[in-house]
């Protein structure tokens, strides 16, 4: 598995995939650390944190119109094929998922200004699903980085379980609204994030599903996990298909990290 | 496969005198499809092109081992008449040819040797039918007695593929017919390929891989002697199998 792919003729070409690259990864990790910030914002009442990450969205939308630049530029001078082909086409798409992502964790962010403390554990709740729905989101780009299928598919598997969570606190407030039906409208705030973060691990399982089309070149959308196991394994065992752990993005991973943290 | 084959290489070896230029080729060209030859320079593209007219008969110190099925007979075989082979797989070159003749003439030169149409009105029809089908008719039909030489280079691009269809072929070769054109004159004789692959089989050798994916329905990839990838376009261009494709097709190749 080629961890370097050998460099283009034309030199320019390497640089101009070397800066979609390194700004889809600086985008992710931006849009994860406001996904982090709008959680802890509602949790902690954190009125300054909630303002900043929504500030901070105006940054996101402007990588996301930079990105969308970088790659038309790339399609008409370069006219891309074969592997450079499904990145960038890939990254068209996956550079929504970052933006709605970004947006998501803005009106989170705008709830917890909107919303006073409930005395309730549902904020446990959101707490834990907030942390699920971070690392599917940290581990999606972590996929895209290295061109991780396996790590791509986890993610893809791991979205039930989010679904499910997200089904449980359904369920949940809905206790505590009969409990107290003086706190209905700020529940319904509640219960609206976790609908939000329930979304934002969608976009992470969009950001997956791409990762496999860069890497292996099957499309996976709309198939249920099973059958994206078995579309990857069966091409595993192509010849030549040996190319489906490159890492599109490895270069750039480490340094992306430290700014994460 | 719905599609059926018209031309089937089995264990293709060709040598120019001690150089092996073909390692043992096997390819099933499809019928009424358009294939392109994609590779670097000298890696046997244009030579097997050659190989499906015999072409490279005419090279003293060129050998030829396997078969070439065309419709299920061997064109090498020794029964087989050169000539006749030709008139049914034409070819199209990188420039443009037109005999030194009118621009009648040039399509009526080869009908009349082979008998294929009487002087007059027959003639005429064949003519007006062959510069119709390569899409040139509007542009000299008032004009048929001047020279061929006089046309555009796109238009005598296009007078050359007329001239082929006039002798009623069924695989129409082109070595690069693009190449020596300018990018509107390019578009037409794709366009024009598009429309002939109805009634014919067309095979290409193209140095633009635009153009490959632009108009092929079917590519192939050569190098140093060796068939590497053979596919559906689409895929080739999005997909390809093996990574000495991806490293020329993306423009990496050292």
């Amino acid at each position: 598995m080629p961890v370097n792919a050998p460099h283009h003729i034309m030199k320019r070409f390497d640089q101009e995939m070397d800066d979609v690259k390194k700004l889809i990864l600086s985008m992710g990790a931006l849009v994860e650390r406001a996904i982090e910030n709008a959680i802890s914002s509602i949790i902690n009442q954190d009125e300054s944190l909630a303002r900043k990450t929504i500030e901070r969205d105006k940054t996101i939308n402007a990588l996301e119109v930079e990105c969308d630049e970088l790659t038309r530029n790339i399609m008409v001078r370069r006219q891309p094929a074969a592997g450079d082909l499904r990145f960038i086409i890939a990254i068209i798409k996956l550079v929504e998922d970052l933006e709605h992502m970004g947006d998501l964790a803005a009106s989170i962010a705008t709830t917890a200004l909107q919303t006073s403390k409930q005395p309730s554990n549902y904020y446990d709740s959101i707490e834990t699903m907030g942390e699920k729905v971070v690392e599917q989101m940290h581990n999606a780009l972590d996929a895209l980085a290295r061109g991780d299928i396996e790590m791509a598919i986890d993610v893809i598997a791991r979205d039930k379980k989010i679904d499910k969570r997200h089904r449980a606190m359904q369920r949940e407030v809905l206790t505590y609204m009969m409990e107290d039906p003086r706190s209905i409208s700020q529940l319904l705030n509640l219960s609206t994030v976790a609908k939000q973060l329930e979304r934002i691990s969608d976009h992470a399982v969009n950001v997956a599903k791409l990762v496999i089309y860069i890497t292996s070149g099957q499309d996976v959308r709309h198939i249920d996990i099973k059958a994206v196991k078995e579309l990857v394994n069966y091409n595993n065992d192509k010849p030549g298909k040996d190319k489906v752990s490159k890492a599109p993005l490895s270069d750039e991973i480490s340094n992306e990290e430290s700014e994460v943290e | 496969m719905s599609s059926s084959m018209k031309i089937s290489i089995k264990q293709l070896k060709l040598w120019y005198g001690d150089s092996e230029a073909l390692h043992g080729i096997d390819l099933d060209i499809k019928q009424n499809k358009v294939t392109a030859f994609i590779g670097p320079s000298g890696c046997g593209k244009s030579t097997l092109l050659r190989c499906l007219n015999r072409m490279n008969d005419q090279i003293a110190a060129c050998r030829i081992e396997g078969k070439i099925l065309m419709d299920g007979e061997n064109i090498y075989d020794p029964s087989v008449d050169v000539v006749q082979l030709r008139t049914h797989v034409g070819m199209v070159f990188q420039k443009p040819n037109p005999f030194p003749k009118t621009i009648y003439e040039n399509i009526a030169y080869a009908p009349r040797i082979h008998g294929l149409a009487k002087k007059g009105i027959e003639m005429d029809q064949l003519v007006e039918t062959s510069l119709r089908k390569a899409s040139l008719w509007d542009e000299v039909k008032d004009k048929l007695q001047q020279p061929g030489t006089a046309l555009s280079g796109g238009q005598q691009q296009r007078l050359c593929i007329a001239r082929t269809i006039a002798v009623q072929p069924s695989v129409i070769l082109m070595d690069e017919p693009c190449s020596a054109l300018d990018p509107i004159a390019t578009l037409k004789i794709e366009e024009l390929i598009d429309e002939l692959k109805q009634d014919y089989t067309i095979i290409m050798v193209t140095h633009s891989m635009q153009q490959a994916a632009r108009i092929s329905d079917e590519t192939a990839f050569f190098y140093m002697g060796d068939l590497i990838e053979y596919s559906d376009t689409e895929a080739m261009f999005t997909q390809p199998k093996e990574q000495q494709t991806e490293d020329y097709i993306t423009g990496r190749f050292g």
